[in-house]
């Protein structure tokens, strides 16, 4: 992806660093350390810090599409490295402070799905699909899709890093939810190539970040969040609860936020997202319930808590960025960093 | 539905209709009645409408409701969640 703006000492120290724009590699390394540790220190809030979570956004993207005028090689430097898990640790420690997990049902496939299902059925803080559906103007469906555009146009690739972390039953599961995500070897029926095609009816640019700039802390959060599960294989029991949440949690509104785009006028190529996600994770649900979350906690209980953490952080975290959505659409303002950026 | 639309493809001996979902050689068709949930179905089947033309179908594995809420029917869209549905009797 190209290169976002800075937002900070540390994301401008990063990007200079893999960007190869500094005098000195070794003393600018070093000093992102001490620039990292400074802000970590400081900070309030990390799930808020814009600095931190596009840092650690830039870290994490360096394993996906890569970002422009940095070299591959950075991937695995081990400096780095050191730089992700620092600002990782306290992410987590802020995602737990985040997230409550209740009392932990029996580790059986079944206790677990209905669990889940209990979960995500908890009706929490304002709905963004019922205003997408009723209420949205045409510039607020937009912002809806740059704040979606982060994750969907790569959708599933984070929880596809578990993949090779489970065995048996869960990843079979997994793996029947992903290739129907990828569209099942049909390009066209790809989630994120669905989701590219929403954006270009709305007159909105499907390269990926082309709106990064513009999103805010909380929505690279949102994606840093399934980065750290999905790359760390000591939390695959997060990544697991994590899709199962998501899954849960997608047929209903998808069906309202198609009834939003339809209202302003638009028709089956930008709705067509929506509309396949309301079948589809209808299926995908019982799937990540009962096969995938249900079916990893069966072959290795002591990954039961992991797993509804996984779950519970995933609609804390989202709660946080609706809530932060609402707030601005609320007070008539723009919910973005930049809503300049996305003007076309 | 009728059971003989579960289970279009046969056992054994029948020939399995072309689908360019199904994988080629017959799959055993399973169906899981999900608990106060749809019908989840895997396999190599073929899903008819009464007058045994093929409805329309674009995933392999279905969801088929059974609450009855679903705007989507015969495929599952999670309204039984909204609606409380049971499936114990």
């Amino acid at each position: 992806m190209k290169q976002p703006s800075p937002r900070g000492d540390a994301s401008a120290l990063l990007l200079a660093v893999i960007g190869e724009t500094v005098a000195s590699q070794e003393e600018s390394l070093s000093r992102l350390d001490a620039v990292v540790e400074a802000s970590l220190a400081r900070t309030p809030d990390i799930l808020h810090d814009e600095d931190l979570q596009l840092t650690l956004f830039c870290l994490y993207e360096l394993h996906y599409s890569g970002i422009d005028e940095a070299g591959d090689d950075w991937e695995w430097n081990p400096h780095l490295l050191g730089v992700r898990q620092r600002i990782e640790a306290a992410f987590e420690a802020g995602v737990r402070a985040a997230t409550v997990v209740g009392t932990l049902p029996a580790a059986t496939s079944e206790a677990v799905c209905a669990e889940l299902f209990r979960l995500t059925g908890e009706d929490s803080g304002p709905s963004m699909s019922r205003f997408v559906a009723k209420s949205a103007s045409h510039d607020q469906l937009r912002e809806f899709l740059v704040h979606r555009s982060v994750s969907q146009l790569r959708e599933a690739d984070p929880h596809t890093w578990a993949i090779p972390r489970l065995t048996g039953r869960a990843k079979a599961a997994l793996v029947e939810i992903q290739a129907d995500e990828y569209g099942n070897g049909l390009l066209p029926r790809m989630h994120s190539v669905l989701f590219a095609r929403t954006m270009r009816e709305l007159g909105m640019d499907d390269t990926y970040g082309a709106y990064l700039d513009a999103a805010p802390a909380i929505t690279l959060a949102s994606n840093n969040l399934m980065s750290l599960f999905g790359l760390n294989r000591r939390l695959r029991g997060a990544i697991v609860g994590h899709l199962a949440a998501y899954e849960m949690t997608s047929s209903q509104p998808n069906r309202l936020y198609s009834r939003g785009f339809t209202r302003h006028g638009y028709g089956e190529d930008a709705t067509g997202y929506f509309d396949e996600h309301v079948e589809a994770d209808a299926v995908h649900e019982q799937i990540a319930g009962r096969d995938m979350a249900g079916g990893l906690v069966e072959s290795d209980p002591h990954l039961l808590g992991d797993v509804l953490f996984g779950a519970a952080a995933a609609l804390a975290v989202g709660s946080l960025m609706t809530v932060h959505i609402m707030d601005a659409w609320e007070e008539d303002r723009s919910s973005l960093r930049t809503a300049g950026a996305m003007a076309s | 539905m009728s059971a003989d639309a579960l289970d279009g493809v046969g056992g054994g001996a029948a020939p399995v209709p072309a689908h360019p979902l199904n994988s080629g050689d017959a799959a055993p068709v399973s169906v899981v009645a999900c608990p106060d949930g749809p019908l989840l179905i895997r396999g190599d089947f073929q899903l008819v409408g009464a007058d045994g033309s093929e409805l329309p179908r674009t995933r392999r594995t279905v969801a088929l409701c059974r609450c009855g809420a679903s705007v989507l029917k015969p495929y599952c869209d999670g309204s039984h969640k909204l609606i409380g549905f049971r499936s114990d009797p």
